[in-house]
């Protein structure tokens, strides 16, 4: 129970971030209307996107530096976490563009930004099915993991900030910070970025270590 | 050789508990090492070049026969290109060359040679050497590229030393990162593809900055204008360089 207390955290969390986020009052604007509630499901998946990306490339690093089965493993099921992630930040960015901008692809910078990394991300995979060996595999895939890390910084965050984009937060739109004058966006936003990140690592957290027991029934069998 | 061999087993983190003068000192010797070795190894890049003149005649003919290709597809309906599909075509063309010739870095090195290689020096020394010598040949590639690109299609760039600088930074920024795939990709069972499907999201937002650069160089506009794409190239080459010298030498162990 003493360890487990961050798991009844983010059940808790993430009722309160639905029953809340769907029920509470919003600002009533112009063109977002009820979409503004898009705030507590859509912009969570890229923080926690992010997040569990770097967990994948620490344990990529560590993998480097002390090679054993269970640091690869970690970092392939973040990695693949992390792409579940970020297509369900696409899938709800572009149920939202729908509504706001009127098409689901709109060829804006962000989108096509999130589109490259997801890609990135998928040639990981295809990398690492295409070695046999267990040891190379994980050393080689953990160099690329570092490498697309570092490609993807400026991809995510220099470059829609120096393009015009229609996203909220660029290219002179302003983001929730100026709706928000009463906090009562906050008060859902943040515990939703809690829970759906602790979500993310609760099913790294199972698949791991799912992987890791299979693995020992392999090596033992 | 021996200045190969001193500098392998020669680590600056490893000599903490000596005294620091004596460190910098070291440390100051091992970069010039490192220098030497790098200068050898391109020097032995560019002899295999010249001795083996198919692999570079061939990567001339691919490149004149797509601007040919290029010429004869958009030919047919009207002489002009417009502007933005003249560069676009430009880019792509140069895209897909420096992928092809870069990919046979490290697969045109037979087993023995890299062994050798291994035992020898270091594995940022030849990093480094290759990063070089591709930014070399795509910078000679490219400019054979756009002066026949030029002749065939017309040429409408107002600004040309601007649009020699944005093929320089191209160059160099495809080498540099393509290099580290090529290494990647060398290690796998289906290179070629695998080449392919690596590098071109990782190569995405160097494209769309040179891209645009080339844009502005071709409408002749004012060069400040460039000033933000050019400076986040060099940042991102800057990115690339440092993580393949601190992660070459984990992919060379294998």
């Amino acid at each position: 129970m003493k360890k487990n207390w961050w798991k009844i955290l983010t059940v808790l969390l993430l009722v309160f971030t639905v029953v809340a986020g769907m029920l509470s009052e919003v600002p009533r604007l112009a063109i977002l209307n009820e979409t503004i509630r898009n705030l507590y499901f859509h912009v969570p998946m890229w923080f926690g996107m992010i997040l569990i990306l770097l967990v994948s490339v620490a344990y990529s690093i560590l993998y480097l530096r002390k090679p054993s089965v269970e640091r690869d493993i970690y970092a392939h099921e973040a990695a693949k976490v992390g792409i579940l992630f970020g297509v369900l930040g696409i899938v709800t960015g572009m149920e939202w563009a729908k509504f706001t901008w009127g098409e689901y692809w709109s060829n804006d910078p962000k989108q096509n930004g999130a589109a490259i990394g997801l890609l990135i991300y998928f040639a990981y995979l295809v990398l690492r099915s295409s070695f046999a060996e267990q040891q190379q595999r994980a050393r080689i895939s953990a160099v690329y993991n570092i490498f697309a890390f570092a490609a993807l910084i400026p991809l995510l965050f220099i470059l829609p900030r120096l393009t015009d984009s229609l996203h909220p937060g660029n290219g002179g739109n302003p983001g929730f910070n100026a709706y928000d004058l009463d906090s009562s966006l906050r008060l859902v936003f943040y515990p939703a970025v809690l829970g759906w990140t602790l979500l993310g690592f609760w099913i790294v957290n199972i698949k791991s270590r799912l992987e890791i027991i299979r693995h020992r029934l392999y090596e033992n069998a | 050789m021996t200045v190969a061999l001193l500098l392998r087993d020669a680590d600056c983190s490893q000599l903490t508990l000596l005294s620091q003068p004596f460190v910098s000192y070291l440390c100051g010797k091992i970069s010039e090492l490192l220098f030497k070795e790098v200068i050898y190894l391109m020097q032995k890049d560019f002899l295999l070049e010249w001795r083996q003149k198919y692999a570079f005649n061939g990567m001339l003919l691919y490149v004149s026969s797509t601007v040919f290709v290029c010429y004869l597809s958009f030919g047919l309906r009207s002489n002009v290109l417009q502007v933005p599909v003249w560069n676009a075509v430009f880019w792509i063309i140069l895209l897909f060359t420096s992928v092809n010739a870069i990919a046979k870095s490290f697969m045109q090195e037979n087993r023995g040679r890299l062994l050798y290689f291994y035992t020898i020096v270091s594995p940022q020394g030849i990093i480094l050497a290759k990063i070089v010598y591709n930014a070399c040949l795509m910078l000679v590639l490219a400019l054979i590229c756009f002066v026949f690109y030029a002749f065939v299609l017309g040429n409408p760039v107002q600004d040309v030393p601007m649009f020699l600088l944005s093929i320089l930074l191209g160059a160099i920024g495809f080498s540099t990162s393509l290099t580290m795939i090529s290494g990647i990709a060398s290690k796998a069972a289906n290179s070629s593809t695998l080449m392919a499907v690596l590098s071109f999201p990782v190569i995405v937002p160097m494209l769309l900055m040179l891209i645009k650069m080339s844009k502005n160089a071709l409408d002749g506009l004012d060069r400040g204008a460039s000033l933000d794409e050019l400076l986040t190239l060099l940042a991102i080459n800057m990115i690339v360089v440092t993580v393949s010298y601190i992660l070459f030498p984990y992919l060379w162990r294998s």
